[in-house]
């Protein structure tokens, strides 16, 4: 029945590109993301790009400018370079909120419709639309699935670097806790790396005779951890919950791992999102100013089919 | 150990006192070293367990290797900061390899993607030193530019992401170089002995040694005793490149990828090990046995910091930073009293 559904919107949509072939609009986005520094910017540039083609191929018209920058300086400067070539909206994801407010204000001024995605801007009036994932979200439905099925015991945690979106992260963690019997035992900063995750986690393992879980912020740092206790061939541990939706261990739930349960979905595929949102404003008169928040979904091995790209690198 | 070339014969002094002046100087990063496990001592009772101390020696594996190659491009008067990205993409080229299966053997496929690690890493080694010594260009910029390089062409074979070994098998036969033992020591300790041997050799008992060693402390002086400086500069930068090969060997079967972290702030490191072992920045004196005992401080430093509860997660940094400093200060006072 819901491939049904599907196949009717996407011929919907069929119609609706031929509608718009006969009165051609062009529109020209650019999109300004960070360039793949770890797995999860990694997959942003593949959804950004895997969206570019298919909607430029079904909208006529529409051509979609995909420049990546290894910092922020160099995100402003590209930002200069693609308000230079007359764009008609921006799709950004900012290195850093505060470093690229006031650039972001400059193409605003020039009249182009402004996407934020992931992270939010200093001054919020610039932004036409905003989507993100929900960080809180995914620091409380980790705490809240450990409280719902560990109850109580004493766990460890590795954090990510010390940012806003972390900080967000382990508050949300935190509340998802409260109330059980949950101890933390320690935790220390992993700066999302397999490699450093890997050492903090054997460290605990030296340090702690007995963990029963691990809450580590992101799948990346989770794939340190996992090769740490295999190693140190301790069975004490139940469960290592992660984070973000890496397709290894999205694999790893639907294939039922016990180790790892479930993931919570802090999705690179957001940039699509808004993509798809900022090229409806264009082409489909739908409205979409305003912010659009995705879940921290929990995936289980019922749904993780549903996340899961082989194709992506994350 | 080879002393020091600009070093003059004292005209007074004994024997004896020149011996201790040498041993001093040899001994301090361990004196530093032993002071550092005292420390860990009191802070956590697992510390000086055996598991943790090979856990800690393990993991320091990569950086002591290459600060064992960065011992001869330091020493010669050279600097490299290509290591780390260099690692990465030894790592991501011996991982594609593997996964291309171009051999059907699995232990012979292995054994050629490690091949194939140490010439990339020597041909990344060999491009340093040649640009740095026909180009005549200061090697902080030119291996400045093949960081940026290196990283970048890896992050191209990655498509942006990670490079991963596919195959179970291989994984399955790759994982004992890092998690087995032998004799009591984890592998990847006895490569490191065996790296620091061989060094240690090259660097103060063949002819070659000396050269690095002049060439480091005056290139003039050195030119004019008939010393290829040219070639013996270049040649640093392989022996970096071929140390480099080495680590990846040890690093791959760890986690079986290269990631876009892979390798960061490892020339840093490096070169930290390099200077807390007792080699001069400015070349002309070189210590294998200490740069191996720096990058071992190194990773204890990281141990204890995890293994105490007194310092905020926010603070490990500074501390770090701070015991760093203080087992400098503790070295130098040691070499100025003897």
């Amino acid at each position: 029945m819901r491939k049904i559904l599907m196949g009717v919107a996407a011929l919907a949509l069929a119609a609706a590109a031929g509608t718009a072939q006969a009165q051609t609009k062009n529109v020209t986005i650019a999109v300004s993301i960070p360039a793949a520094d770890h797995g999860w910017t990694g997959g942003v540039v593949y959804h950004a790009e895997r969206a570019a083609k298919l909607l430029q191929a079904s909208h006529p018209g529409l051509k979609i400018i995909v420049k990546t920058s290894p910092d922020g300086a160099s995100q402003a400067n590209a930002l200069e370079d693609l308000t230079a070539q007359k764009i008609d909206a921006l799709v950004t994801l900012p290195h850093n909120s505060d470093e690229l407010t006031d650039p972001l204000r400059q193409v605003k001024k020039k009249g182009v419709f402004v996407t934020v995605v992931d992270r939010a801007l200093s001054d919020p009036t610039i932004q036409d639309l905003y989507v993100a994932g929900n960080n809180p979200e995914v620091g409380r439905v980790a705490g809240q699935y450990l409280k719902d099925n560990l109850k109580t015991g004493d766990i460890v945690v590795i954090r990510g670097l010390p940012i806003v979106i972390d900080e967000e992260r382990q508050k949300g963690f935190d509340a998802g806790i409260a109330g059980s019997g949950i101890k933390i035992l320690d935790r220390q900063f992993g700066n999302w790396s397999r490699d450093d995750a890997f050492k903090v986690m054997q460290d605990y393992l030296t340090k702690h005779k007995k963990i029963d879980a691990v809450w580590c912020q992101d799948d990346d740092m989770a794939v340190g951890v996992l090769e740490a206790i295999s190693q140190a061939k301790r069975t004490d541990i139940k469960m290592v919950i992660g984070g973000a939706g890496m397709k290894e261990m999205i694999k790893r739930v639907a294939d039922g791992d016990k180790m790892i349960p479930v993931n919570v979905l802090y999705p690179p595929a957001m940039v699509a999102t808004a993509l798809e949102l900022t090229v409806a404003n264009f082409y489909d008169k739908v409205p979409v100013r305003g912010k659009y928040i995705l879940d921290a979904t929990l995936i289980t091995k019922e749904n993780a089919a549903e996340y899961y790209f082989p194709d992506s690198p994350f | 150990m080879t002393e020091n070339a600009t070093s003059v014969t004292p005209a007074k002094g004994g024997l004896s006192q020149r011996l201790a002046d040498i041993d001093m100087a040899a001994v301090a990063p361990f004196i530093a070293l032993a002071a550092l496990f005292v420390l860990g001592a009191l802070v956590n009772d697992n510390f000086l367990s055996a598991s943790n101390l090979l856990n800690v020696m393990t993991r320091s594996s990569f950086i002591a290797i290459i600060a064992v190659g960065a011992t001869f491009v330091i020493t010669a008067g050279g600097l490299d900061l290509s290591v780390g990205s260099l690692s990465a993409l030894c790592a991501g080229i011996m991982i594609l390899f593997l996964n291309s299966a171009a051999i059907d053997s699995s232990l012979l496929l292995i054994m050629a993607a490690m091949a194939i690690a140490v010439a990339v890493g020597g041909l990344g080694g060999l491009v340093n030193g040649t640009v740095t010594v026909v180009g005549r260009i200061e090697p902080f910029i030119v291996t400045l530019g093949t960081m940026a390089i290196f990283r970048s062409v890896t992050t191209y074979l990655a498509d942006g992401g990670s490079i991963a070994v596919k195959s179970q098998q291989v994984r399955a036969l790759l994982r004992p170089i890092y998690t087995e033992s032998f004799i009591g020591l984890p592998i990847p300790v006895w490569i490191i002995i065996a790296v620091g041997l061989i060094a240690a050799f090259l660097l103060h008992k063949t002819a070659f040694g000396r050269h690095v060693t002049a060439v480091g402390s005056n290139e003039d002086v050195a030119r004019y005793s008939g010393i290829h400086v040219g070639r013996v500069r270049a040649l640093t930068y392989v022996i970096q490149g071929v140390c480099v090969a080495v680590a990846v060997i040890v690093y791959v079967p760890r986690l079986g990828a290269a990631t876009a972290t892979t390798g960061i702030l490892w020339e840093l490191q490096a070169i930290t090990a390099v200077v807390i072992g007792g080699t001069a920045l400015r070349g002309g004196v070189g210590r294998i046995s200490g740069s191996i005992c720096g990058a071992f401080m190194l990773e204890i430093v990281g141990n204890i910091m995890v293994l105490s509860s007194l310092v905020s997660e926010y603070l490990i940094g500074a501390v770090q930073g701070t015991i760093i400093v203080i087992a400098m200060l503790v070295q130098k006072s040691l070499m100025r009293r003897s």
